[in-house]
């Protein structure tokens, strides 16, 4: 997604005046003049700064906003930048339940899928890269990778 | 003495030389496949190192860096497509040149020059460093805080396309810097209640995410094209390389110089260095209008450059903990987790691990030329990995690398979040180097800002009132008003503003 000078710039300020809100409830450094809010400050003077040049210089041109880039056009690759983004999110909600072997094959197969690998050779990668992985990282650095249904084969 | 004999004694053991191997290996192949670059390598290597002792962790990032760079220019001659950005500047001078038949002499030039510029750069780092951090260890905190700055603003204004976006990016860097507890104040900033965003945001994670998976977004969007590999036998690539050595010493002092001074410089890395010497080759050569058609000249003061750039990025990461480019960014990192925080005391306090780290740079590059050799030979094969199997088990890669830093699944929200921003600030012309610098110098520069406030009591005068922090300052300043100065010095002369190299 394209966006437009005009656009950062007025997402910018918007940005500098929340900073701007949020630190002037930061408390004194007793008997300090310099306190928690002074940096913050002066960084969100800086971006107010930046955001009214990005305006000013977007304001000339006639560029839209926000502008889709071409992939977004296409399903398919659109799809794949989609997936990417879900496998992590998938991760990051099924890991503890399903345990690291069983959601990283599952993560690694729908993948391999729409990468367009061929059924047999993208399950039989996702088991043996989620496996060797998990000894990497579980067996041989210590991780606490988590088991989750497979909670049983810990003790193997 | 003792400390370099205790040093060789630190490297030259099994296990060290082993993890050396094997990284030799990983950066060779993360080099040469397009799309993976020598950053990606360390942030990738990074969970892995983060079990071992100091000295082989350093050594085994410093020798995949090495590599990576070296070896992304075999795509690049091979099927038009740099491995790595840094090989980029070059890509279709070397294609020219295998395309004319002459694959062995770029392959073997990126090879010898490579090595050459390491080497380079590397005798640099050994002789300025130590002596660059005697004079640092009187600075105080004003002369921390304008170097910093200077380190920042050279970042913004020397190398990036467009100034006012490289400040959008750096003040974005140095906010996220300012999340959690850790400010002088000691007091939860921009943390809304989140106990995790206490500790700030983790900078591995955070790497990993604007490196790694912000690449694998870029691949899951491209029109997948199979690129078509040079198919001729790669004979013998030392062949004619002593001749270009003695007939090109210029142009590789040119560009291991340059080289190693960008990479010095905060902000601009490998790359940056490359397509600034191709630039200044063209510009001394005796045969400018044989650029583009195949010619060595360029590609060899380019190729030492490149990697020249990774050991001067060493300099001021080692002497000052600011990072030279994006490697070292994550590399100072990897130093505070092992006890070895960068700082002038660094070589007193830890003489040994560092002249270990020195001799993994000679042996890294020195290592280049078999290793090089064998992946020269091994191109056809490592570049027909599937990169559709690929990018997603370095995805998997990456979550498990992140989350095994403190065990945490935040960390995969991290690099989730980095990743889509890394994605979205490239695509917008957002350069991402002063950022990744703003979040690691935030708390630097917001730290001796304070202390230097309080010491002047508020006087900004104060700032300058030391001899080396006021040079240092006006620098500073000579940085920032260049543009403007240079703008009106052309105007005076009635001529036009000079064209940025």
């Amino acid at each position: 997604m394209k966006i437009s000078d005009a656009a950062a710039g007025l997402l910018l300020l918007v940005l500098a005046a929340a900073i701007g809100y949020y630190i002037s409830g930061f408390p004194a450094m007793s008997g300090q003049n310099y306190g928690a809010a002074l940096f913050p400050g002066i960084i969100s003077a800086g971006l107010a700064g930046c955001g009214a040049l990005l305006l000013a210089r977007g304001a000339r041109s006639k560029a839209p906003a926000f502008e889709f880039a071409d992939w977004t056009r296409s399903g398919a690759l659109a799809g794949n930048f989609a997936l990417v983004c879900g496998a992590l999110v998938f991760y990051i909600v099924a890991a503890d339940t399903l345990g690291f072997l069983i959601t990283g094959t599952l993560l690694l197969i729908a993948l391999f899928l729409k990468l367009g690998v061929r059924q047999l050779p993208a399950v039989i990668v996702a088991v043996a890269s989620s496996v060797c992985i998990h000894l990497l990282f579980y067996k041989l650095l210590r991780v606490p990778l988590p088991w989750g249904l497979l909670e049983f084969m810990a003790k193997w | 003495m003792a400390d370099v004999a205790t040093a060789f004694g630190l490297v030259f053991q099994p296990y060290v030389l082993s993890v050396i191997f094997l990284s030799a290996i990983f950066g060779l192949i993360v080099g040469a496949i397009p799309g993976l670059t020598a950053t990606m390598a360390t942030a990738l290597l990074v969970p892995v190192t983060f079990f071992m002792p100091p000295v082989p962790a350093i050594a085994s990032i410093v020798t995949a860096t090495a590599m990576a760079i070296f070896s992304g220019d075999i795509p690049g001659a091979l099927m038009r497509i740099p491995g790595t950005p840094a090989s980029a500047a070059y890509t279709d001078e070397s294609y020219a040149m295998t395309r004319k038949g002459q694959a062995e002499t770029v392959l073997g030039a990126d090879l010898v020059f490579s090595v050459i510029g390491g080497l380079f750069g590397t005798v640099v780092l050994v002789v300025s460093a130590p002596s660059l951090a005697e004079i640092a260890l009187k600075f105080s905190s004003f002369e921390y805080f304008w170097l910093v700055l200077l380190g920042l603003s050279s970042a913004v204004f020397i190398t990036t396309a467009d100034p006012l976006k490289g400040v959008v990016s750096l003040l974005m860097g140095l906010l996220i810097s300012a999340i959690g507890l850790d400010n002088p104040a000691a007091y939860p900033r921009f943390t809304f209640g989140s106990i995790e965003l206490l500790g700030s945001i983790g900078l591995i994670p955070m790497m990993i995410g604007m490196f790694a998976v912000s690449e694998i977004l870029r691949y899951a969007i491209e029109h997948q094209a199979e690129a078509q590999v040079f198919q001729k036998q790669i004979g013998n690539v030392f062949h004619g390389m002593w001749g270009l050595i003695k007939t090109h010493p210029l142009q590789t002092l040119r560009g291991s110089v340059l080289g190693t001074a960008i990479g010095a410089l905060p902000g601009a890395g490998a790359d940056i260095a490359a397509w600034m010497s191709y630039a200044m080759s063209k510009k001394f050569s005796k045969t400018p209008e044989k650029f583009g058609t195949g010619h060595i000249e360029g590609i060899i003061e380019a190729g030492a450059a490149n990697n020249s750039a990774l050991a001067g990025a060493w300099i001021p990461a080692l002497v000052f903990g600011i990072p030279g480019d994006s490697i070292t960014a994550i590399v100072i990192g990897v130093l505070y987790i092992k006890g070895m925080n960068p700082g002038p005391t660094i070589f007193i306090d830890n003489p040994a691990n560092i002249y270990a780290v020195f001799i993994v740079f000679f042996l890294a590059n020195l290592l280049m030329i078999p290793f090089g050799w064998a992946a020269i030979k091994a191109a056809k094969r490592i570049l027909d990995i599937p990169r559709n199997i690929l990018m997603p088990v370095i995805l998997l890669f990456c979550i498990v690398g992140a989350f095994a830093i403190n065990n945490t699944l935040f960390a995969v929200t991290i690099i989730l979040a980095f990743g889509l921003a890394g994605y979205f600030m490239e695509e917008n012309g957002y350069p991402v180097a002063p950022a990744i610098l703003g979040v690691i110098l935030g708390a630097m520069l917001e730290e001796n800002f304070i202390s230097s406030m309080i010491k002047s009591d508020g006087r900004l005068i104060g700032f300058f009132e030391r001899p080396i922090a006021a040079g240092l300052g006006i620098l500073t300043l000579v940085v920032w008003f260049w543009p403007l100065f240079a703008r009106l010095l052309a105007m005076r002369g009635g001529g036009r503003p000079g064209s940025q190299a």
